[in-house]
């Protein structure tokens, strides 16, 4: 279990591919990948007075493809929930990438963890649009580690009943 | 006659599905609070402290439980004996998902033309809907705000009817082990057995508007739906997936007489966060 505090960013399946197809044709992005910390999410519209509505994980695995050319550029931390492809933890052992789950479903409470939230590129995607945000004490659980530890597989095998 | 007026209809759906993404129904709240007592996993306890944590910060903020306000799923029961006035009865539910979206601040999560475009309708509209007509002069509503992460691991199968029993176990144990942590368990899984292949489904996502827990009033399906959730709670998948004894909350099974030559079978999963509510005009 850890406590993430600092700027991080948001994005998921539309704005990721802007993301990697724009790599592709070698644009420069809006924002930062080397070092970056990027949360699989999309919000719910924040009502008046508040920094963010509710923003809880999305199902990490359809982010799988991008993360790959994301790792590739530098990206350092992913934070989202549920397991990933064999091919993407071998890659971020290699890249010395964390993947950290957040409890699914609990966008309320993640949304008190977040004081600024701010769109970066695809204004146009809604809820899908790459946001910065500024958390602070988001707890989260080391899923995949860089020494190759998986916490789904480990978790589920100390409690299987064969 | 009886008559209704859309505009009835419109705010009431919209009033249902502001309400069902921001406060969870007591049943699901009390069966994730039973879980707790059963739970030995840390981390498993850790993730169903933080969902109960999460369902009052909810209330207290007036925010959505779940960023993923899902899909509006909109079933309706319809009297015979009741006339419906003032517009479509189609028109008049999209416009309470509408508005109850738009007013709720819930999220707009629904693309048009599925495979290329995937451009935001931005109003959360179409909702899915379904019509019963049923006897008297009422209208029923049940709204259900249907998470992509669960609904993306929902399963149909045909089994040879040989399969049986076991077969049905078997498969739908499968289909859990398979996705793990991906649908956000402890789960609720709503299971089909019978009919046609849309039928089957249809069933299985019925059964997800029960009570939580609640067993089918048949004694051999209720047995059924023990002897599933027994298997999967062996899987060890647990809160979150982290490991734990609570993989699944309850199983709901729902049959329907079917052909000689087929077994349909559907899975239809629900996150722990079982968001629906329902009213009658």
């Amino acid at each position: 279990m850890v406590l993430l505090s600092g700027k991080i960013i948001s994005a998921r399946d539309a704005s990721l591919k802007r993301v990697v197809e724009g790599l592709k044709r070698g644009e420069e992005l809006p924002f930062r990948l080397d070092g970056q910390t990027l949360y699989y999410m999309g919000p719910t519209p924040s009502r008046p007075g508040r920094a963010i509505g509710s923003a809880g994980p999305t199902t990490s695995s359809r982010m799988d493809g991008y993360t790959e050319t994301l790792l590739e550029q530098g990206l350092k931390c992913t934070i989202g929930k549920g397991g990933r492809s064999m091919r993407l933890k071998e890659k971020m052992q290699e890249c010395k990438s964390v993947y950290f789950a957040v409890v699914g479903g609990t966008g309320a409470l993640v949304s008190r963890c977040i004081s600024r939230a701010e769109v970066v590129a695809y204004p146009d995607l809604g809820a899908e649009a790459v946001f910065e945000l500024e958390v602070h004490n988001l707890p989260a659980v080391v899923i995949n580690d860089i020494y190759g530890n998986d916490l789904y597989v480990q978790g589920r095998a100390a409690y299987q009943i064969k | 006659m009886r008559s209704i007026e859309c505009r009835t209809i419109t705010g009431t759906v919209a009033s249902l599905f502001e309400k069902a993404c921001i406060y969870l129904p007591a049943d699901v709240t009390s069966s994730l609070r039973r879980a707790r007592k059963s739970e030995e996993s840390r981390l498993g306890l850790y993730a169903l402290d933080t969902i109960l944590s999460n369902i009052k910060a909810a209330g207290e903020d007036n925010v959505p439980i779940c960023q993923d306000t899902g899909t509006a799923v909109v079933f309706l029961e319809l009297g015979q004996d009741a006339r419906i006035v003032g517009g479509s009865l189609d028109e008049c539910v999209n416009e309470g998902v509408r508005t109850g979206y738009r007013n709720g601040y819930l999220r707009q999560s629904i693309v048009s033309q599925p495979f290329s475009k995937r451009k935001n309708t931005c109003d959360n509209t179409p909702a899915v809907i379904h019509l019963d007509m049923v006897g008297g002069d009422r209208l029923k509503i049940s709204a259900l705000a249907k998470g992509g992460g669960a609904e993306n691991c929902s399963r149909l199968t045909v089994l040879p009817p040989s399969a049986g029993y076991r077969g049905i176990v078997d498969y739908v144990v499968s289909i859990i082990s398979e996705c793990g942590a991906n649908a956000c368990p402890p789960l609720i899984i709503g299971v089909g057995i019978g009919g046609t292949v849309e039928k089957t489904m249809l069933l299985a996502k019925r059964s997800l508007l029960r009570k939580t827990g609640m067993s089918n009033r048949d004694p051999e399906t209720a047995g059924l739906e023990r002897k599933i959730l027994s298997e999967v709670n062996k899987l060890g998948i647990g809160p979150m997936g982290y490991g734990g004894r609570v993989t699944a909350l309850a199983v709901h099974v729902e049959t329907f007489p079917c052909h000689i030559a087929s077994l349909p079978v559907a899975v239809n999963m629900q996150c722990w966060c079982s968001r629906h509510n329902e009213a009658t005009i």
